[in-house]
């Protein structure tokens, strides 16, 4: 099935751009609950899973897009190294393929870099069916427009992933986490200044007035900065990292709506009255509760960001942030460009 | 040196253009006069040079979307310039265009220390960043080797690279913001103050787009904490195979190194005999590999690259034992391009990378590709990420070498795609590699390409014929490859 996999789905895209038949792609499935609609036939790429090329002394990764996080994971561990942008995956299912396009990066983001920060190629099918590569295996490479990294957040709107290729880095020897009774201000004060300052920090997250900190590094510069830091080491450290970047945390139970404001690191303590916990050396803010549309786009503005209904709510208002004008007239030419006949998850990004 | 003939009815399309100018901006920002235009004539590739039809030189942004409202409503093409340091042509004028010099754009706006980041105009040096910000203990990490005088916009139209991209990453990897011109007069924000932007990553496609898209007018960059040490290692090797395996041991020990250069025989010895660091002489590949982190970071990976060098073999060694010999290590590998300069009348830079595992092929092919043309070629190597920087020796006033040294570079890109690598690690395509991009990419992705640029410029203003060749001219190229490969760009000026 693989040799024929990219010809084949190249040949029903045609098919759908011919008839202007909306296609889902759909990986795992796992991030069914993210984005805004999910319209058309759904194109299951799934099977097209597994690692192309593995170089650990390159650090660089090649693997076909439905290939499972957890695969990809298992096989870089082996060799001592990461994805280091943390791909959240949301379930076993989850799908490398998903995780680009959903442009999700976990806990280590603001200190290695977020996913599109890892993408080094991507081939694509886009809506008029042609099997393009953009990117390649190296390092440096700036060759043509920066298409591969388009790909990512781009919830598969411009093409169908079908393989990417990743940098990859050696995972750190040492982690520790150190946990500070600090209320939000004094923590958004403290963690942008250790941010700025050579310490090994690898995540921050706050919730009801505790902070947590990683460090992660060589293990004499862990333990130095432990001792300079001080706070209260916590034993169950890597459990409760993955339990955020999973969203398994209590704060993230039940069905209520989930707010993510991204917004300046430095930002006040926004008040929007349901309980938040902030993440990214207080760049992400995530917000447990129903709020209106409009407060939380405001609020999120005043921040210098913008604000995305994560997770359940009310979605007809629309789940991204609206676009300034001049971007949306881009955003709409861009998606002509690579998609025609718009049939590719069209209105998963909201106007895409 | 000929400059392209001038397309009939020059004189009243610079008279149009230049009154249409003239109306909207102050006098002294609009040059006709052929000794004004003169220092406009090429970027650092100087071989490729031309006159243009007028240089307009804003020194706001209102002004600059002036310049671009005067394209539009007279479809001239524009080329945007920084310092003019581009090694590929980029910044090459058009006989029929604005020169667009964004060199009074030279202010840092503001330095948020608590959030990490700077927000300057675009004609700002990339060393004036780190300078403004030292005394903060932060720096701006991406270093190209002319960041004395490259521009932070240059540096975002090139994707600039340098010497620590391995462990610091690019220029796309160190911006968050810019704010833009479209041709259609739009000011657009691309990226954001936060760690992401709604919508498509346009940040990443405008970095390194090389002028095609939109007019940058100010970038918001990262600043990094300043390492408290750096350190380097500079092992010499008696074969440049046991020196490549070195790097791949490095790198497989778990370490990534702050920088990991190579230099060839050849280069050592120009770059000796210039700079006197007491470089090994005797070994046919010399490595630095520097580390930089916290004091006791350093003193670990110090260690560890001390014990693969020995273990991989190396015949000399030494660890800088202070801030005065870690630069002079360093010193000959920063000062490559102008040692080379020294040796030859003339030198020709290549810009491939490829993956490591290749590089040793890689090598052997050059080195015979030398003695096919007659030319000698002196290869330093960004070794840690695959970047090859070789460098065609050359004497432009011995008739044909030219037309042979460009045959030779183009036969060195053509190889790095045919290992998997790519024709520009961080000098962009420019002119200068045109024709190579119809051997990586194939007529569907160029299309690809032509419509991103349609997305953001519809009227195909912006320093058009740049960086995507139209398929025609990859129908030419790919005739001639077939003819035996002969002058891959038979309608651009040469020696």
């Amino acid at each position: 099935m693989a040799d024929h996999f990219i010809p084949d789905l190249a040949d029903r895209v045609k098919d759908h751009a011919a008839r202007k038949a909306a296609l889902r792609i759909r990986g795992g499935g796992t991030k069914d609950f993210h984005g805004a609609r999910l319209e058309g036939e759904t194109l299951d790429v799934a099977g097209y899973a597994g690692i192309v090329a593995y170089e650990p002394r390159e650090l660089v990764l090649t693997v076909k897009a439905g290939t499972r996080i957890a695969d990809i994971e298992r096989a870089l561990a082996a060799e001592g190294q990461m994805l280091a942008f943390e791909p959240p995956g949301f379930g076993e299912a989850a799908t490398i393929g998903g995780t680009v396009a959903c442009n999700l990066s976990g806990p280590r983001r603001p200190f290695a870099g977020a996913v599109r920060d890892f993408v080094l190629g991507t081939r694509i099918v886009n809506g008029k069916g042609e099997d393009l590569s953009f990117g390649g295996r190296v390092i440096k490479n700036v060759a043509g427009y920066d298409v591969s990294r388009l790909m990512a957040g781009a919830f598969g709107t411009l093409g169908v992933l079908t393989e990417i290729s990743f940098k990859v880095l050696p995972r750190p020897p040492a982690e520790a986490t150190l946990a500070f009774e600090m209320d939000e201000a004094g923590m958004i004060e403290s963690v942008n200044r250790w941010s700025g300052q050579p310490l090994p920090l690898s995540a921050t997250s706050w919730e009801a007035g505790v902070l947590r900190l990683r460090l992660t590094g060589a293990s004499s510069a862990v333990a130095a900065a432990r001792a300079k830091l001080g706070g209260t080491e916590i034993p169950d450290g890597t459990a409760y990292w993955d339990g955020l970047r999973e969203q398994r945390l209590a704060f993230f139970a039940g069905e209520g709506p989930l707010w993510r404001l991204s917004v300046a690191q430095t930002a006040a303590p926004i008040a929007l009255g349901p309980p938040q916990l902030i993440e990214w050396g207080g760049g992400l803010r995530w917000v447990r509760g129903a709020i209106e549309a409009a407060r939380a786009r405001e609020a999120a503005e005043k921040a210098r960001g913008h604000a995305t209904l994560f997770r359940g709510g009310d979605r007809a208002a629309g789940v991204f942030h609206p676009l300034a004008p001049a971007l949306a007239k881009i955003h709409r030419r861009l998606k002509d460009a690579f998609d025609p006949a718009g049939i590719l998850n069209p209105g998963r990004m909201d106007n895409f | 040196m000929n400059a392209t003939a001038k397309p009939a009815g020059n004189h009243e399309r610079r008279a149009e253009v230049s009154s249409a100018l003239a109306r909207r901006l102050p006098a002294h920002a609009v040059l006709t006069a052929r000794e004004d235009l003169f220092p406009y004539e090429c970027d650092g590739l100087s071989a490729y040079r031309q006159t243009p039809l007028v240089a307009a030189l804003p020194g706001t942004v209102e002004e600059a979307a002036e310049v671009l409202r005067v394209a539009r409503e007279t479809g001239t093409p524009v080329v945007a310039r920084g310092s003019g340091t581009g090694l590929s042509g980029g910044a090459l004028p058009l006989a029929d265009g604005i020169l667009l010099s964004m060199g009074k754009f030279n202010r840092i706006l503001a330095i948020d220390p608590l959030a990490r980041v700077a927000r300057v105009q675009p004609g700002v040096r990339n060393v004036q960043i780190t300078e403004a910000v030292a005394p903060l203990g932060l720096y701006y990490a991406p270093d190209p080797s002319s960041q004395i005088a490259c521009s932070i916009g240059g540096n975002v139209a090139e994707n600039a690279g340098g010497v620590h991209c391995l462990k610091y990453g690019l220029t796309v990897h160190n911006i968050q913001k810019v704010a833009a011109l479209s041709i259609e007069g739009d000011a657009l924000e691309l990226g954001a103050d936060a760690l992401d932007a709604p919508g498509y990553d346009l940040l990443a496609l405008m970095t390194g787009s090389e002028g095609l898209l939109a007019l940058l007018t100010e970038v918001t960059v990262k600043l990094l904490p300043k390492p408290q040490v750096a350190q380097v290692v500079m092992a010499s090797f008696t074969n440049v195979e046991a020196a490549v395996d070195a790097v791949a041991k490095v790198i497989g020990a778990g370490i990534v190194p702050a920088g990991l250069e190579m230099m060839d025989k050849m280069a050592t010895a120009a770059v000796e005999d210039y700079v006197h660091a007491g470089y090994d002489l005797e070994a046919e590949a010399i490595l630095l590999c520097e580390s930089d982190g916290t004091p006791e970071e350093v003193a670990e990976e110090i260690a560890k690259i001390t014990e693969v060098m020995r273990e991989a073999g190396c015949t000399r060694f030494a660890v800088s034992g202070s801030e005065a010999e870690r630069l002079k290590f360093w010193s000959g590998r920063k000062a490559a391009f102008p040692a080379v300069g020294r040796i030859s009348p003339d030198y020709y830079c290549i810009d491939g990378s490829i993956p490591r595992g290749a590089l040793a092929k890689v090598l052997r092919r050059i080195a015979e590709l030398s003695k096919h043309y007659g030319l000698r070629c002196a290869n330093v190597f960004h070794a840690g990420d695959g970047n090859l920087h070789p460098l065609i020796l050359y004497d432009a006033n011995v008739p044909g070498e030219f037309e042979r040294t460009e045959e030779y570079a183009g036969n060195i890109l053509e190889l790095c795609i045919e290992v998997g690598g790519t024709i520009t690690g961080e000098h962009g395509v420019g002119v200068e590699k045109i024709g190579q991009m119809c051997a990586q990419f194939n007529p569907a992705e160029l299309a690809q390409f032509h419509a991103v640029k349609a997305a953001f410029d519809p009227p195909g203003l912006l320093n058009p014929g740049k960086a995507v060749p139209t398929l025609n001219r990859c129908a030419e190229y790919g005739a001639m490859r077939v003819q035996g490969g002969r002058l891959p760009h038979p309608d651009l000026p040469r020696f």
